[in-house]
C-alpha cells in the first residue's frame, strides 16, 4: 500500500456503467422486431377483416377433417415406419455383407430421394402394372391414393429411423454388453434390457425432429387427391380464390408442429431426469 | 424393348431433352438457392448469438417460424401470396393488371426461407464450437472485430460447419421436388407430363426416382472430397 491510495484517496465505488449505446446491434434488434410485432398484428388484422362466416362454417369442418386425416396417415405411419425399422436396423448392424448391403441400400435410396418422387412412383407407377396387381389381388389395396400415401411415407419413415436406432445403439459404450455378458446375460436379455433402454433415450429427440418431419412432408399427398390438411386448404383456394386458407393451414401446421416439439421437450426431460444433477 | 429406347431418345420421339431440361432446372435451382440461403442463415446466426436481446428473439421468432410450417406450404405461401401482394400495392399505386411472379424466383425465396432457417441453427453450434480464446488471441493482437471474424473464426467455422450444411444440402435438392407443384420445370415435373402423355409411369417416375438418386450419390461424393479437404490440416492418426 502506498502513501498515495492510503492516505490521500478514499477507496472510491467503481464508476457507474456508461449507459448502453444505441450500437448497430439494438438498432437492428428493435427494427427486427418491430417488424415481427407488426406482421404479427397485420396477421390478425388479415383474418378479422376476412373474416366470412359462411366460408367459416363451410370450410371449417373440412379443414377439421383434413387434420384428422393428416394426423391419422402420420400417426400410423410413423407406428408401422418404427416396427419395418426393427430388421433394417439389425440388418445394417449384420455382420454378413449381403444383408448389410441391402439394407444400406434401402436406407440409402429411401433418405436420397425426395419423398414426394417415391409417392409419385408408388401411386401412378404402379398403375403400369395393373394387370399384375390384380392377378395377385393387391390392386385394391393400391388404387386408393390414401393407401399408397401410407405405404410411401411407411417405407420413408422406416430408413430414417432405421438411421436413427442404428446411430443409437452405436452410441451405447462398448462395455455394458460386456459388462453383460460377465454377468452371463444372453445376447438378446442384453438387448432388450440393457442396450436398447439407454439407446431409446439418445434417439428420443431425432425421433420427435422425425414426426415433426413426417407432419410437414405429409402435405405433399395433397398432390395425390388425398384431402389431408393441404388438401382441403388448395380444395378451399380453388373455390374460393380468397388466401385466407393458406394462412389459416399455417396457423394449424404451426401450432401442430410446436405443440408437439414443446411436449416432446417435457417428455425428454422427464426420461433423463435421472442423468441430471 | 424398341419403343422405349425410342421414348427416351433425344428429339421429337424422346423425352431424354425434356428431361434433362429439367435436371438442369433442377440443379440450377438448387445451386441458386444455396449462396442465398447460406447468407442469411449465417446473418440469423450472428443475430442469435448477439449480447442484445431483441435481436436474439427476432431471430428465433424466424427460425421457428419457417421449421415450423411444410415446405410445400411455403412455397404456396410465397407464390400466391406475392402475386396477391405485389397486386395489392399495384392498385394502391394506381396501376392494374394481373402480375404473375416467376415460379423460380418464388421457388428461391421459399427454398432460401427453408434452408436458411436450418443453417442458422448449423451455424450457431458451430460459432459455439469455437473457443473465446480464438477471439481474444484475435484482439490481443491489435486486430480488429471484422478482421478477426474474417481470418481467425470464418476459416474455423466453416470447416465445423461443413458435415451439417452438407446435410442441408442435401435436404435442398430434395425439397426442389416441391417446386413442379407450381408448374416449374424440374425432374419431376417434366417426368410426369412425359408419364401423362405416353403412359408409361412407371418408366418415367422411376427414372426421376433415379435421376434424384444419382444427384444424391454426386453430392455426397463431392461434399466427402470437401470434408477431406477441410480436414487436410488435422494430424492424422
Amino acid at each position: 500500500m502506498s502513501y498515495v491510495t492510503e492516505t490521500l484517496v478514499a477507496a472510491q465505488p467503481a464508476p457507474p456503467p456508461p449507459p448502453k449505446a444505441w450500437a448497430a446491434a439494438r438498432i437492428s434488434g428493435t427494427l427486427l422486431m418491430l417488424f415481427w410485432i407488426a406482421a404479427l398484428a397485420g396477421l390478425v388484422f388479415y383474418l378479422y377483416t376476412a373474416w366470412d362466416i359462411d366460408k367459416i362454417e363451410r370450410y371449417g369442418p373440412k379443414f377439421l377433417s383434413g387434420l384428422q386425416t393428416t394426423l391419422t396417415l402420420v400417426g400410423i405411419s410413423i407406428a408401422l415406419g418404427a416396427v419395418l425399422s426393427l430388421p433394417v436396423t439389425l440388418g445394417r448392424m449384420s455382420k454378413n455383407p449381403v444383408i448389410g448391403g441391402l439394407a444400406f441400400a434401402y436406407v440409402y435410396i429411401f433418405r436420397g430421394t425426395p419423398l414426394i418422387a417415391q409417392l409419385f412412383l408408388i401411386y401412378y407407377g404402379l398403375g403400369s402394372f395393373r394387370e399384375q396387381l390384380q392377378a395377385v389381388g393387391l390392386w385394391v389395396f393400391f388404387r386408393d391414393a390414401w393407401n399408397c400415401a401410407l405405404f410411401a411415407f411407411t417405407l420413408n419413415t422406416a430408413a430414417y429411423q432405421a438411421e436413427i436406432l442404428r446411430g443409437a445403439i452405436d452410441s451405447v459404450p462398448r462395455g455394458q454388453w460386456e459388462g453383460a455378458e460377465a454377468l452371463g446375460l444372453n445376447r438378446i436379455q442384453t438387448f432388450w434390457k440393457i442396450i436398447l433402454p439407454q439407446a431409446l433415450i439418445v434417439a428420443l429427440r431425432p425421433y420427435g425432429n422425425e414426426i415433426i418431419l413426417m407432419i410437414k412432408g405429409s402435405a405433399i399427398v395433397a398432390l395425390v387427391t388425398v384431402f389431408d390438411l393441404m388438401g382441403e386448404t388448395r380444395r378451399a383456394f380453388s373455390r374460393t380464390y380468397d388466401f385466407q386458407a393458406y394462412i389459416w393451414a399455417a396457423v394449424f401446421y404451426f401450432v401442430m408442429v410446436e405443440a408437439l416439439r414443446i411436449v416432446w421437450e417435457r417428455l425428454e426431460a422427464r426420461l433423463t431426469r435421472h442423468l441430471k444433477r | 424393348m424398341d419403343s422405349y429406347l425410342t421414348l427416351l431418345s433425344f428429339g421429337d420421339q424422346g423425352w431424354s431433352d425434356e428431361i434433362a431440361w429439367g435436371v438442369l432446372v433442377t440443379v440450377t435451382l438448387a445451386l441458386a438457392t444455396l449462396p442465398v440461403g447460406l447468407f442469411i442463415g449465417f446473418m440469423i446466426a450472428l443475430g442469435k448469438q448477439s449480447e442484445e436481446r431483441s435481436l436474439r428473439t427476432a431471430a428465433d421468432i424466424y427460425t421457428t417460424i419457417f421449421r415450423g410450417l411444410p415446405e410445400l406450404l411455403t412455397l404456396f405461401i410465397v407464390y400466391y401470396g406475392l402475386q396477391i401482394g405485389i397486386q395489392l400495392i399495384l392498385k394502391l399505386v394506381g396501376l392494374q393488371g394481373a402480375i404473375e411472379i416467376n415460379s423460380f424466383v418464388a421457388g428461391v425465396i421459399s427454398l432460401a426461407l427453408v434452408f436458411s432457417s436450418y443453417a442458422s441453427e448449423v451455424f450457431l453450434s458451430a460459432f459455439r464450437a469455437i473457443p473465446k480464446g480464438q477471439y481474444e488471441g484475435g484482439y490481443a493482437l491489435g486486430l480488429r472485430h471484422g478482421t478477426v471474424m474474417k481470418k481467425i473464426v470464418l476459416p474455423q467455422l466453416i470447416r465445423i460447419a461443413l458435415p451439417g450444411l452438407g446435410n442441408l444440402w442435401m435436404i435442398l435438392l430434395k425439397d426442389t421436388a416441391l417446386v413442379s407443384a407450381i408448374g416449374l420445370t424440374d425432374i419431376l415435373r417434366q417426368t410426369g407430363i412425359a408419364a401423362r402423355v405416353t403412359k408409361e409411369a412407371f418408366l418415367f417416375f422411376g427414372i426421376a426416382f433415379i435421376l434424384y438418386l444419382v444427384l444424391a450419390l454426386i453430392s455426397s461424393i463431392a461434399l466427402n472430397r470437401l470434408e477431406a479437404q477441410g480436414k487436410r490440416g488435422e494430424q492424422r492418426q
